[in-house]
């Protein structure tokens, strides 16, 4: 992986201990792209490698945050962007672009904290470098009863603007199904 | 901000991760497999390793000597890593160290006293890539293991190789 050595506008000299997470989060898609032939395996991966980190995060959130029931798809929106981004990456993306129906939305990141000093290599056109976060998003919410789809629409990596995310609300989901790890 | 949390969860993930992977099909694992899923955590955190004391000796004046670089990796290199000071450092001034954590970060989650004691090399590979990926951005190449007897306490050795 390339890595640019930063001194740009934000200033990078800080010493936010998300670092070491950013750093091992880049080891680890530099290891998933040796062990598999191809992007498509590695973006599989990384985001059943975050639906089994989402499952166990949720009860850490739940416990920090004191959040009660959210009652509505909106509510739940705020509460991921302004209180979980916030407290475990230290961002608040902006909610955005809601579907006619109430059950669609997207994350914009200005700046997407996974991704300090990452370049993509050129063969890697089709990876989705932080796919791990839909991972998460999707256990997480799997435990308070919402099926959701979610994936990554724009992303500052492969040049655009901003980093999109876009979720979708699936179905409720019947309390008492086992978790499982995948 | 709990990032610190998400860096445990998902050291956590990824061990169980490559031990998963390595296991596929096997009914279980023998001690190479176990060698092969250490020695990829182990290099993981190489270069994680290298990366972080990149940015922490930025604005740093140079080492003295060897055991100024030890006493910096206790204490300084150690808060930022793993957010507390090294209780203990001892060394043979023959360039063996040992280095030891009262309360390890990534083994507190784990247990008190001596339950999965045989599972904790798992979760200690990567941190022993991490010292030694700073040693080695520091200009010392080194041998990195860890010992645990009880929970949470741990001991790192760091043995110098001399060119």
């Amino acid at each position: 992986w390339g890595r640019e050595q930063g001194r740009g506008s934000q200033g990078r000299q800080m010493e936010r201990n998300s670092e070491l997470f950013t750093l091992t989060y880049g080891a680890l898609v530099t290891q998933l792209c040796k062990d598999y032939e191809n992007d498509e395996e590695v973006n599989k991966q990384l985001d059943k490698m975050g639906y089994n980190i989402g499952v166990r995060l949720i009860e850490d959130f739940l416990a920090r945050s004191s959040i009660g029931r959210c009652q509505d798809f909106r509510e739940t929106a705020d509460v991921i962007a302004k209180v979980a981004f916030k407290m475990y990456l230290g961002v608040t993306p902006s909610v955005t672009n809601w579907s006619p129906a109430g059950d669609e939305f997207s994350l914009i990141l200005e700046n997407n904290p996974l991704v300090d000093f990452v370049e993509l290599p050129d063969n890697h056109n089709t990876l989705v470098y932080s796919n791990l976060l839909c991972g998460v998003l999707r256990g997480a919410l799997e435990m308070v009863q919402m099926a959701v789809d979610v994936k990554f629409v724009q992303d500052t990596l492969r040049g655009d603007n901003v980093t999109e995310i876009r979720m979708k609300f699936i179905k409720r989901i019947e309390e008492n199904l086992p978790a499982g790890d995948e | 901000m709990a990032d610190e949390v998400l860096f445990e969860f998902l050291h956590m993930e990824i061990v169980s991760h490559i031990y998963k992977e390595q296991q596929s099909g096997k009914a279980e694992l023998d001690n190479k497999d176990r060698a092969v899923c250490v020695s990829v955590l182990e290099g993981m955190g190489f270069r994680v390793g290298q990366g972080i004391i990149e940015r922490l000796t930025r604005d740093t004046p140079s080492f003295k000597d060897e055991l100024d670089i030890m006493k910096f990796i206790c204490k300084d290199f150690w808060t930022k890593v793993f957010r507390r000071q090294i209780d203990n450092l001892r060394t043979n001034h023959q360039g063996t160290y040992v280095l030891q954590d009262n309360k390890f970060t990534l083994l507190t989650q784990l247990s008190n006293g001596k339950q999965y004691l045989d599972q904790a090399p798992r979760y200690l590979a990567f941190s022993c890539g991490v010292v030694r990926g700073a040693l080695s951005n520091l200009g010392m190449e080194s041998v990195v293991t860890a010992e645990v007897s009880i929970m949470p306490s741990c001991k790192f050795q760091v043995v110098i190789q001399k060119l």
